[in-house]
């Protein structure tokens, strides 16, 4: 019978390489639109797709480009969206209620790293001198915002503060770009001040420099407009500001930590709840694309391929394909660095839902007043572990194993993760060389010198 | 006239040189061609009934030879400045370049085609996999898990394609959500607009009103029928066309469109002919009838011109509705493009101003044609 089914398969024209030999789950919706951001991390969606993995689970799925991280949220609240492509920070906030207000779950981690912070070519000229180079002359990395410090304290006393970028105030980059000024003794600024107790909700109370929202794609011209000399973006737009030699990208939030959590894959838990089956059917096909896209540089380059469709992130395939194969162009043909680390979907077991994860931004929403009440290390704990399901992770990784898709092996670092509690071990893989244990939040946020205790 | 409508008709000036030689049939037929927005054919049947021949050959070469050096030089001024206008992150595309974009729009929407084909392919392939099974579970004698590997073949027999939206879908789409706008904005703006008219008292009303949301922008409507349509509209699946965001754009659409009608309305209700109305009250007619049998047809041409503003105002605004909404329209593809930031993606934009331009353009001519149908004075021609 074996034999019949494979002659069958061989003797079948088809466009795919594989088929799922997978027992289908029972799936309560097979229609589905996911939406996304033009952002290369949207790329296990994007391969999901293309590779024909959401199909073989049944499902067929339709992708839409957002315009902006708030109408995404609201258009997976709203249930016009299934599911989307979102910050590690949305479900977070919107579940605490800090902006947009809904309770929004994740059982898949897209992708670790892939940020870089970029300054205008004027603000380089001026850090540059400040910071150390090796022998040959390169700067020697990570580089800190030690060099920008006089340059920022400098402006804010001639009265104009310095203006940079970031994509979201619950985003990564708000908070990578925060660590990186506090790091160096920058202010940047906090939503929240307990002295007077006001709010603000720009986030520009004490600050040293001026943080504000510019979506993704609009940060190049935005840079070039002058509107801001500097800011911290996912991929294509540090290389695209390369390749248009419009800014040079001084750091990666691979070196403000070394494999921090990105993109989530996100749904409403009005949502999960009707469409149990589908959700673990969906992760499935994340998992299948995570893995994919990190099994060969072959395939990375595949995938940059299939991003530049004007569907999808629509950049350059050039601009894509320099952060997707593993280097990185700092100073525009001069400084182009191997990083293989950049994008990380499935290695280091990146696409399992961490607790830990969830909790570091918990400890930054505090840090910089996004949240205001003091709270208990259990409520930590408890708020991500409402958010965060690496259950559902867990039995879709059962089901691909069943499936015979992989081995058990694997995914042994799911397993481990998954026994040992959802946490990662302490680690001070941080630019400041801080140590966070996300079992210990309380004390993690006392540790910082800038930042509310 | 009524002295509360503060703002004067909005009417447009149209051309129509009285013929007086009705007997001559050429001049008919370049008559109607004229009614029809097809003026530029006229000349030319004149010239086939031997009208002044010298100057319909004049006029025919004027008017296509003035439009094409005037198209020459903007084309001329667009090449230069694509040499000139770079910056760093941007330049304007050189109309071959554009012309090359059409060309990738083009293949894009094939090759999506092909997808489509494969797609079912493909499906067909995971049927007969599962019917393999369905199979082999049959030999095996467990009869429910057969049942459900024919099921699971059947489902994906019958599964749609969920494709990219091709820029053409995307014309489409616009096309349906002005149609649904533009409608709704009559179906509001003509029957409000005959109580302005008709009723002094609710003309005082509603004046405030009207003047007051008049001038908004779609941009500030956007976030307020977003919370209505959201509130109101059940999200059908993603495979239907009526999706909320078509919805949202739509509404977006009505109000920033329904003023030019409804004033126009207002005005050509109040400053009817009173020989009219006092015929009305000799003929002892109802008010509905009255409206319907005297009012609606003296007030038609001046509500046409509205119409055919409104329209007007509707497609301009509908780019910026579907950017905000996310309706699948030209608005979402021209800020996908922007967002893509690709040279090529500049020159896929100009195509689309082009076809939103067009798109405009032909709207305007059937609402021309229309308005003229319903203006008297022609109709006797």
């Amino acid at each position: 019978m074996k034999h019949r089914l494979t002659i069958l398969l061989a003797a079948a024209v088809s466009v795919l390489t594989t088929l799922a030999h997978a027992d289908l789950l029972d799936v309560e919706k097979d229609i589905l639109k996911f939406g996304f951001i033009k952002l290369t991390d949207c790329a296990p969606i994007v391969i999901a797709k293309e590779k024909g993995f959401f199909d073989d689970e049944g499902l067929s799925v339709e992708l839409e480009a957002q315009g902006n991280w708030k109408e995404l949220l609201n258009r997976v609240i709203t249930g016009d969206l299934d599911g989307a492509h979102m910050l590690a920070g949305q479900p977070i906030g919107a579940t605490v209620g800090f902006g947009t207000s809904a309770h929004v779950l994740t059982a898949y981690s897209l992708d670790y790293n892939g940020n870089g912070i970029t300054v205008s070519n004027g603000l380089w000229e001026e850090m540059k001198p400040g910071i150390p180079k090796d022998s040959d002359g390169k700067v020697i990395h990570p580089v800190t915002a030690d060099s920008l410090k006089p340059i920022a304290m400098k402006a804010k006393s001639e009265g104009s503060k310095l203006k940079m970028g970031m994509v979201f105030p619950v985003s990564t980059h708000n908070y990578e770009i925060r660590y990186w000024l506090a790091a160096a003794g920058i202010s940047p600024g906090y939503y929240f001040d307990p002295a007077t107790d006001q709010r603000d909700i720009a986030g520009f109370l004490n600050s040293d420099i001026e943080l504000s929202v510019t979506p993704p794609p609009q940060m190049p011209q935005t840079l070039e407009a002058g509107t801001i000399s500097g800011y911290c973006v996912g991929e294509p737009w540090n290389q695209q500001a390369v390749f248009k030699k419009i800014g040079v990208p001084v750091t990666t939030n691979y070196d403000i930590w070394k494999n921090n959590p990105e993109k989530v894959f996100g749904v409403s838990a009005e949502w999960a709840e009707k469409n149990p089956n589908t959700w673990i059917a969906v992760t499935k096909a994340l998992i299948r694309a995570g893995h994919w896209l990190d099994a060969s540089w072959e395939n990375r380059d595949e995938a940059a391929k299939i991003l530049s469709q004007p569907n999808y992130v629509g950049a350059p395939y050039e601009v894509i394909k320099n952060s997707m194969t593993g280097t990185f162009e700092f100073e525009p043909e001069v400084d182009v660095r191997k990083m293989e680390d950049f994008n990380v979907f499935f290695r280091y077991n990146a696409s399992y839902p961490y607790y830990s994860d969830a909790v570091w931004f918990l400890t930054q929403m505090v840090r910089w007043g996004q949240l205001t009440e003091q709270q208990s290390d259990s409520w930590y704990d408890q708020v991500a572990k409402k958010i965060y399901r690496p259950d559902i992770y867990i039995k879709a990784v059962a089901e691909l194993i069943d499936d015979g898709e992989f081995e058990e092996a694997d995914f042994s670092a799911a397993y481990e993760a998954q026994t040992s509690g959802g946490y990662k071990p302490p680690n001070s893989d941080f630019i400041d060389g801080n140590t966070y244990d996300g079992t210990k939040p309380n004390e993690y946020i006392k540790s910082f010198n800038i930042g509310l205790k | 006239m009524n002295a509360v409508v503060d703002t004067d008709p909005i009417v447009q000036e149209e051309k129509h040189p009285a013929r007086k030689t009705f007997s001559y049939n050429p001049n008919k037929v370049a008559h109607n061609l004229d009614k029809l927005g097809l003026g530029y054919f006229s000349p030319i049947a004149r010239l086939i009934g031997n009208d002044e021949p010298a100057k319909q050959i004049r006029e025919i070469l004027e008017n296509t030879f003035l439009p094409l050096m005037a198209f020459a030089v903007f084309v001329a001024v667009w090449w230069i400045s694509s040499f000139y206008v770079v910056s760093d992150s941007t330049k304007i595309p050189s109309p071959d370049e554009t012309w090359r974009a059409w060309g990738g729009m083009v293949e894009f929407a094939q090759a999506e085609k092909l997808k489509e084909v494969e797609y079912y392919k493909a499906n067909e392939e995971r049927a007969l996999s599962m019917e393999q099974k369905a199979a082999d579970a049959a030999a095996g004698g467990d009869a429910t898990k057969a049942e459900r590997y024919t099921g699971l073949a059947e489902k994906f027999r019958t599964k749609i394609y969920q494709g990219a939206t091709t820029f053409f879908d995307q014309i489409w789409i616009s096309l349906i959500t002005i149609v649904v706008g533009f409608s709704c904005s009559t179906l509001l703006g003509v029957p409000i607009g005959i109580l302005c008219g008709v009723s002094k008292k609710i003309n005082i009303a509603l004046n405030p009103l009207i003047q007051l949301f008049k001038p908004v922008s779609p941009l500030a409507w956007f976030p307020i029928v977003f919370v209505f349509t959201t509130w109101g509209i059940e999200q059908p699946p993603s495979t239907s066309i009526w999706q909320r965001a078509l919805w949202t754009s739509a509404g977006v659409v009505t109000l920033c469109s329904i003023w030019p009608t409804l004033i126009n309305t207002a005005v050509a209700v109040a400053s009817i002919d009173k020989d009219f109305l006092n015929v009305a009250k000799v003929l002892k007619m109802g008010w509905f009838q009255k409206i319907w049998k005297i009012i609606l047809p003296s007030a038609l041409p001046l509500i046409f011109t509205g119409l055919r503003l409104s329209i007007g105002v509707g497609w301009m605004v509908l780019v910026a509705s579907d950017m905000m909404a996310q309706n699948q329209g030209l608005g979402k593809f021209v800020w996908d493009m922007y967002q893509n930031g690709d040279t090529q993606s500049t020159a896929q934009i100009i195509i689309a101003v082009f076809f939103i331009g067009a798109i405009g353009f032909l709207l305007d001519r059937i609402m021309l044609v229309c308005q003229r149908l319903v203006t008297f004075e022609e109709q006797n021609i």
